[in-house]
């Protein structure tokens, strides 16, 4: 199999050597060549008459990106999203915000300069390229200095290029070829092995982390701290639960109990609806009804409930006597109970009762409408 | 040696090595293995590290309640150590971008030890806060990152400042290292004989075909990335003041907290780098390298910051009696002659009495010297942090609530592991990675660059 050649390659001595050849080369109109030196040498980027580095403007573009994205972040978790007033500063307080700003800015940039250098400016890592593993390799690497021209390029002839190598001083004029491609096929028994083992590690690291070691002290210090809790049990007690109730009597701060608990029926007349019968209330009362009352009392009140059969039917709510009723007297029906009805004190507010009370009023009217109330609804869809 | 002529700068590099020598120079500890003495510190190291390691389990295991941090002395030599530690790194850096960007080049000889010792040392810090959290398992939360509770860090407070300032610093200090080292495991790639090393170097060096197509971006992203770490290293120990300064503790609450605690980082990070550097070029041979005149010059930068941070002294008590604050002057005159005086005097000789003596050339130039001398400031810088935390702490602005601090066995324990992590992977970076800059030493040996640039150092 016949090499493909890759370039020449030629060695000099001093700093002045290379940096003539150079100079020579890039007058001679060779635009694939490269210079290899041990370290920066100063002024070759203008021997070899390549252009400034553009890479300061990746750093420019990211710097500010990640400044402004910082910035945005914080204006976006501690003014919107969770918005919440610190020791009296504003909700965007921008010199608090400096720091963490210029934090970021540094790191994207100095992050983001280095990347675009290795990978987009290098096209490393790249271990595979002819001169790696050469005498010059090992010549430039340590103390001399090297010029070498591709043979991509467009004025190259062997001939040509070894005698011009010559002419400028170089010595160890030797060609570099390209090595042969090496296939690493994917399917290997032994490859395959290690990327299982390392699959089941993580994962297993991972689950036990996660829903064993979390569990064992003393990582579980915070869940099992030595403190009463409302579901554990105290020997103290005699009824031995750590939960403890209030004292008998014992009223919530801002809240009066329902003064009218102990009335079969309401005798008080004075108790009145507190809510205006608006579409939010309505809305608000139609759930709770639905939720609560439609059960037994059906859809629309008229007792037709869909645990017929399974419990005592209740009355309609259309009965004259019910739309005799006033608000009060249903709420307290709700609040206390009735028959077999128990209390819905405990599974609904006072004000969620009231709406529901509002509701069943529209029930009644919408099931036993006046000629005016049907003359309001359909200039009222007229309207609409 | 002690007639230095003073009116041309002295060669960076003495004895004009060949440039195939600098590479044998540095590359030989790589090559040789451990000798006896090696295994000997690295026992000892290892010994204070695991010290530090069970200090540390009883910590995890049993809570903070182990330390001596109590009410009203809420942080105690956690945070004493945190500071100190940044501190140290503070002087990697200085030296690896603010020299740079000076055009210093005396700097090539020490800036690669510098910068691995910074980020050692910021390593070391970076552990206190974790484990002063108490639950280090849950320190994630120190991020802001999308969670269940729908909770966001805040932004506005310097505790949330430091996690950025000392990620950031580790992260980029790393990069800033690696990218050094780029050119030089290169080198070591294509001089190795044993192929595992080989191997390492070669996935190292990324390839690296020592290009000038490839230098001539690579120096752009070397003063780039220095240009960053300068105000980088700076923001850093500014924003570990503010962690102080934005209470409003007295003897924290002071606008003067950022340029001094920067000043401190620097004198006491100088006299970290002296301190080792005395040992590592006696150990492999490298005096041409790191010459007598490296250290002289240290020991200026030492001398003036030491001014620095006695003239931060002075001026705290001034401002005290200026401000008319009862309270601040009480903190003050509770400093200097209250229960804990003692601390602030071995503060006050270390880091302003002591380094006076760097006045004379002829200490100097001495290398014994400047090893007590350095040591002493290490001690000194340790000490203002104790001074600055507990002595501010321990009178609360109700007497009924003032205490006294006094650090638990397991405090020392995690103290002295802290100087054995440090130095464990001290020693092992000598002899795994090359302690000194084979590229940029090349480059700056006489006669390496072409006689147009006549050795002129320009980006």
């Amino acid at each position: 199999m016949s090499k493909i050649l890759y370039g020449y390659t030629a060695l000099f001595d001093s700093p002045d050597g290379i940096m003539a050849a150079a100079q020579k080369t890039a007058d001679d109109g060779f635009t694939k060549f490269d210079v290899h030196t041990p370290y920066p040498v100063h002024g070759m980027d203008k021997a070899m008459k390549v252009k400034p580095s553009k890479l300061g403007f990746v750093t420019l573009f990211f710097g500010l990106l990640g400044g402004a994205l910082a910035m945005l972040f914080m204006y976006w978790t501690m003014a919107v999203d969770y918005p919440m007033v610190i020791g009296g500063k504003p909700l965007f307080p921008l010199p608090a915000f400096g720091p963490v700003t210029f934090e970021v800015i540094v790191l994207a940039a100095t992050l983001s300069t280095v990347a675009a250098m290795i990978a987009l400016f290098f096209y490393l890592p790249q271990n595979n390229h002819p001169l790696h593993d050469t005498d010059y390799m090992k010549n430039v690497s340590s103390d001399k200095y090297g010029l070498c021209i591709e043979a991509g390029d467009p004025l190259f002839d062997e001939k040509k290029v070894k005698t011009f190598l010559d002419a400028a001083g170089g010595k160890n004029i030797t060609p570099i070829y390209n090595p042969d491609p090496v296939k690493y096929p994917l399917l290997q028994p032994r490859f395959l092995s290690v990327l299982l083992v390392v699959a089941l590690s993580v994962s297993g690291l991972t689950y036990f982390t996660l829903n064993k070691l979390m569990y064992m002290p003393p990582f579980d210090w915070m869940s099992e701290q030595e403190k009463l809790t409302p579901q554990r049990t105290y020997r103290l007690f005699e009824d031995g639960y750590g939960m403890r109730m209030p004292v008998q009597g014992t009223v919530a701060r801002g809240f009066m109990p329902y003064p009218y608990r102990d009335q079969p029926v309401l005798e008080e007349e004075g108790l009145a609806n507190p809510l205006l019968a608006t579409e939010e209330v309505l809305t608000l009362g139609k759930n709770k009804y639905n939720t609560f009352c439609s059960p037994c009392h059906g859809d629309h009140g008229d007792g037709d409930s869909r645990l017929r059969g399974y419990f005592p039917n209740p009355p309609s709510l259309h009965t004259p006597r019910a739309r005799e009723w006033s608000d009060g007297q249903i709420y307290h029906v709700l609040t206390v109970g009735q028959n077999v009805m128990a209390s819905y004190e405990p599974y609904t507010t006072r004000e969620e009762r009231w709406a529901i009370v509002h509701y069943i009023r529209a029930l009644q009217r919408a099931k036993n409408a006046s000629d005016a109330d049907i003359q309001l609804v359909r200039s009222d869809n007229n309207a609409r | 040696m002690n007639a230095v002529d003073y009116t041309k700068e002295p060669p960076v590099v003495e004895g004009r090595p060949a440039l195939a020598d600098i590479d044998e120079m540095v590359a030989r500890p790589l090559d040789e293995r451990p000798t006896k003495k090696f295994y000997i510190a690295l026992s000892i190291t290892l010994t204070m590290l695991l010290i530090g390691a069970v200090s540390l389990g009883y910590t995890l295991f049993y809570g903070i309640g182990m330390w001596g941090n109590n009410q009203p002395v809420g942080w105690g030599f956690d945070i004493i150590n945190f500071v100190f530690w940044v501190g140290i790194g503070h002087a990697g850096t200085l030296i690896s971008a603010i020299l740079f960007l000076l055009r210093q080049k005396w700097r090539t000889g020490i800036a690669r030890f510098a910068e691995a010792m910074t980020i050692f040392a910021v390593m070391t810090a970076g552990l206190f806060p974790l484990i002063h959290t108490g639950r280090v398992w849950l320190a994630g939360y120190l991020f802001p990152y999308p969670n269940q509770h729908h909770l966001w860090v805040n932004f506005t407070s310097p505790l949330v400042w430091d996690v950025f300032a000392v990620s950031t610093y580790l992260t980029v200090s790393f990069v800033f290292w690696y990218v050094g080292l780029i050119p030089d495991f290169a080198t070591l790639r294509d001089r190795t004989k044993s192929t595992v090393k080989k191997v390492i170097y070669s996935v190292c060096s990324l390839g690296w075909r020592h290009s000038a197509r490839h230098w001539q971006h690579y120096e752009k992203a070397y003063m780039l990335l220095a240009g960053f770490a300068t105000p980088l290293v700076l923001s850093v120990h500014t924003i570990v003041s503010f962690d102080f300064a934005v209470s409003i503790i007295p003897g924290w609450h002071t606008t003067i907290f950022p340029p001094y605690f920067v000043a401190g980082a620097i004198f006491s990070g100088f006299a970290m780098v002296v301190k080792i550097l005395i040992f590592v070029r006696k150990v492999f041979d490298l005096e041409d390298i790191i010459t007598i005149n490296h250290f002289e010059k240290m020991n200026k930068i030492i001398l003036v910051t030491g001014l620095m941070v006695g003239y931060a002294y002075a001026m705290e008590f001034f401002i005290a009696w200026y401000s008319g604050v009862n309270a601040e002057l009480f903190v003050f005159i509770n400093r200097a002659l209250g229960p804990y005086a003692w601390s602030y005097w071995i503060m006050v000789s270390c880091n302003v009495v002591f380094p006076q003596l760097f006045w004379f050339k002829k200490i100097r130039r001495s290398i014994p010297a400047m090893f007590v001398i350095a040591l002493l400031v290490n001690v000194g810088m340790w000490f203002e942090r104790f001074v600055i935390i507990v002595t501010s702490l321990h009178r609360d602005f109700l007497p009924s609530s003032w205490g006294m601090y006094i650090p638990t066995l397991t405090d020392f324990g995690i103290l002295i592991g802290s100087f054995g992590l440090f130095f464990t992977l001290l020693l092992l970076f000598t002899k795994t990675l090359p302690v000194v800059s084979i590229s940029e030493v090349k480059a700056v040996v006489d006669g390496s660059q072409p006689s147009r640039h006549g050795g002129e150092t320009h980006e």
